[in-house]
C-alpha cells in the first residue's frame, strides 16, 4: 500500500466516522460554503479565544473528499492560533491532505479550508 | 446497423486503456468521441484545400468554399431543412443567444417568454438577459413521471407567450418531448415556437419541416463532429426578417464609415472566418450517422436503456430520474444510490450524528468507475433549475451512444457495488 493509498484510507475513515461533527453552542464565526457544481456543502462553526481556535464542529453534505476533508481539517486546526490557520494555504493544506487528486476534485478538498480561512479573515456572519 | 464490434474499430480513441482497463465511455450527452472519417475529413481539409472562404477568385478559395457550402447543403438535408436557411455558428448555446438576441430585439416590456422546467442551462440564461428589458420568464410544468404536462403547457400558451423554446429531449431525465404537437399548439397561440435539438438531432431521425417548428438548434461535437461547430436551422421567411447577431466580415452587403447593410442569410448570421474545417467534419459526421441509419441509432439506444432499466430494478437504493418506459426516452439514465437531497441547514443542525442512509454521492461514484475505465459525468448536468425541481444536489449520469454495447452496460452495474462498498454512508 502505498502512502497515498494509506492517505486515502485516512479521509475515508474520516468521511464516515467524522471528527467534531455538529455545532456548537456560542460560535464566533460560522459560515456556509457552498460549490455548485456538485452541490457539495460545509456550515462551520468556531470558537475562538485568545487569538486560537479553541472548539470547531462542521455539518455538511457531499462526498467523502470535502466532507472527510472539513472533518480532517477540524482536528488540523483546532488548538491552532488564527494566524497560524491564516498560514495554512491551499497548497500547504491540499499537502497536508496528501492526496491524488485532479483539479475538479481539489476543490472538493478545498472547500472547507477556504470556508475556515474566509470566517476567520472576517468575511461571515456570525 | 453495423455491429457495435466493427462500429468501435472507427474510433481512434476506443482503443485506448485506464488502469490496463479498457475504455468505457458513457458521458455522450456531453460530448461523443470522433470517427476516423471525421478526423481525417478535417485534416484532408487543412492538406488540401484550406483558405479563406467567400472571398478569394483563385481556384483554392473556390473549392475551400464549395466544400463548406456542400458541407451546410448536406447538414440541412440530415435535418431535413432549407440549405439556405442552415446558419453555421459555435454550438446549441450560440444558436439560443442568437435566436435569444435577434428575436428579443422585437419584444416589449410585459412579453413572455416559455420554457420548460426541464431546460438547459442554454435554453434559461440567454432569455434571462432579455428580463432586463421588462419581458417575463414561464416555464412549462413537469409531471410525477418526468414528462411535459400538457395541460399546463395548454393553459400558459393562452397568455400568448411571443417565443416557445423546448428541448426536444431532455440532457438529464431523457425525456422525449412531443415537439411536433406542441410546436402546433404554439402555433395556433401565435407563438415562434424554437427546438432544442441538442441531445435529439445526434440520437434519432429528426426532420425539421415534419416538426413544423420555427428555429431547430444542434451542436456538432455530440454527433460525432468537432467541436466548435453547431447549426441554427430556421424558416427563410424567419431568418430574412430578423437583425443580425454579431457585426463583421462576411455578414454584410455593403459598409460606410456610418451604416451598414447586410448579407443574405445565412451569411447575414455568420459574421468573421467560419468554421469551415468544423463545417467539413460535421458533415462527414452526418454521412457517418446517415450510413448507420438513425432509426436504427434510435433502435440501438432503446435497446441499451431496456436493459439499464432492467438492471437498475436489482440496485438496492437506486433512484433514478427519467419516464420508465423507454420509448419515451433516450438513452441518458440519471440515477444516484441512496437519497441526496439539497443541503437545508437547519435540518443538519438538530442531527447530533452523522445519518448513515448508504447514499454513495455521484463523485465518489465517477471516481470509483473511473478506476475501472469507466466514465460517467456526475453534477448537475448544466440544469441547476431541474435539480432544484427534483430536490437532489447532484446525481450520476450515464449516456449512450453508437459504440456503446451491452457489455459497457453491464459493465457499468457490475461496478456499482464496488463503489457502494467503498462510499457507502
Amino acid at each position: 500500500m502505498s502512502q497515498e493509498d494509506i492517505n486515502a484510507e485516512v479521509i475515508l475513515d474520516h468521511y464516515r466516522n467524522p471528527h467534531n461533527h455538529g455545532r456548537l453552542a456560542n460560535p464566533t464565526f460560522s459560515i456556509t460554503e457552498y460549490n455548485p457544481v456538485c452541490g457539495d456543502t460545509v456550515h462551520m462553526e468556531i470558537l475562538a479565544s485568545n487569538g486560537e481556535i479553541s472548539d470547531i464542529r462542521f455539518v455538511g453534505t457531499g462526498c467523502s473528499i470535502s466532507q472527510g476533508s472539513a472533518s480532517f481539517l477540524t482536528d488540523l486546526v483546532k488548538g491552532k492560533s488564527i494566524p497560524g490557520v491564516m498560514e495554512l494555504t491551499p497548497g500547504v493544506y491540499l499537502r497536508e491532505l496528501g492526496l491524488n487528486l485532479g483539479p475538479a476534485r481539489e476543490k472538493c478538498a478545498l472547500l472547507s479550508l477556504n470556508a475556515v480561512r474566509k470566517a476567520i479573515s472576517g468575511n461571515s456572519q456570525k | 446497423m453495423k455491429s457495435v464490434e466493427l462500429i468501435k474499430q472507427d474510433f481512434p480513441i476506443l482503443g485506448r486503456t485506464f488502469n490496463g482497463h479498457g475504455m468505457v465511455y458513457l458521458d455522450n450527452a456531453a460530448t461523443t468521441q470522433k470517427p476516423l472519417a471525421v478526423i481525417e475529413a478535417i485534416s484532408d481539409y487543412y492538406e488540401n484545400y484550406n483558405s479563406n472562404v467567400h472571398r478569394g477568385v483563385y481556384r483554392l478559395s473556390e473549392e475551400s468554399t464549395d466544400r463548406y457550402e456542400k458541407s451546410r447543403e448536406n447538414i440541412a438535408s440530415f435535418v431535413s431543412s432549407e440549405t439556405a436557411g442552415l446558419v453555421f455558428v459555435r454550438n446549441a448555446t450560440e444558436a439560443l443567444n442568437l435566436l435569444a438576441y435577434s428575436l428579443g430585439h422585437r419584444l416589449k416590456r410585459g412579453d413572455i417568454i416559455l420554457l420548460s422546467e426541464m431546460e438547459h442551462h442554454s435554453n434559461i440564461v440567454p432569455w434571462q438577459f432579455l428580463m432586463e428589458k421588462g419581458v417575463k420568464l414561464d416555464y412549462v410544468k413537469m409531471t410525477s413521471d418526468y414528462t411535459l404536462d400538457r395541460d399546463d403547457y395548454a393553459n400558459k400558451l393562452k397568455k400568448k407567450p411571443k417565443i416557445v423554446s423546448i428541448t426536444q429531449a431532455s440532457n438529464v431525465l431523457g425525456t422525449i418531448n412531443p415537439v411536433k404537437e406542441m410546436a402546433t399548439e404554439a402555433h395556433e397561440a401565435g407563438s415562434t415556437f424554437i427546438v432544442d435539438g441538442a441531445q435529439s438531432v445526434p440520437h434519432m431521425p429528426v426532420d425539421f419541416h415534419a416538426i413544423g417548428c420555427d428555429f431547430l438548434v444542434f451542436s456538432g461535437h455530440k454527433m460525432l463532429g468537432p467541436m466548435g461547430i453547431g447549426c441554427l436551422a430556421g424558416n427563410l421567411e424567419s431568418l430574412e426578417s430578423m437583425d443580425p447577431f454579431l457585426g463583421g466580415g462576411d455578414m454584410i452587403r455593403e459598409v460606410q464609415y456610418e451604416r451598414a447593410t447586410w448579407n443574405d442569410v445565412p451569411y447575414k448570421f455568420e459574421a468573421g472566418t467560419p468554421n469551415v474545417a468544423g463545417a467539413i467534419g460535421l458533415s462527414a459526421a452526418a454521412n457517418y450517422l446517415r450510413d448507420l441509419g438513425m432509426e436504427e441509432v434510435r433502435g440501438h439506444e432503446k435497446t441499451l436503456m431496456k436493459k439499464t432499466l432492467d438492471l437498475s430494478r436489482d440496485v438496492e437504493d437506486l433512484v433514478s430520474f427519467g419516464p420508465p418506459d423507454p420509448e419515451m426516452r433516450g438513452g441518458v439514465f440519471s440515477f444516484n444510490i441512496g437519497n441526496l437531497p439539497f443541503f437545508k441547514l437547519n435540518d443538519k443542525l438538530e442531527e447530533n450524528d452523522v445519518v448513515i442512509s448508504g447514499t454513495v454521492h455521484p463523485h465518489d461514484l465517477a471516481a470509483s468507475l473511473d478506476s475501472f475505465g469507466i466514465m460517467i459525468r456526475s453534477g448537475h448536468h448544466c440544469a441547476m433549475p431541474l435539480m432544484g425541481r427534483l430536490d437532489v444536489a447532484a446525481t450520476s449520469r450515464a449516456s449512450y451512444y453508437v459504440y456503446n454495447s451491452l457489455e459497457d452496460v453491464k459493465n457499468l452495474f457490475a461496478h456499482l457495488n464496488e463503489a457502494r462498498k467503498v462510499f457507502a454512508r
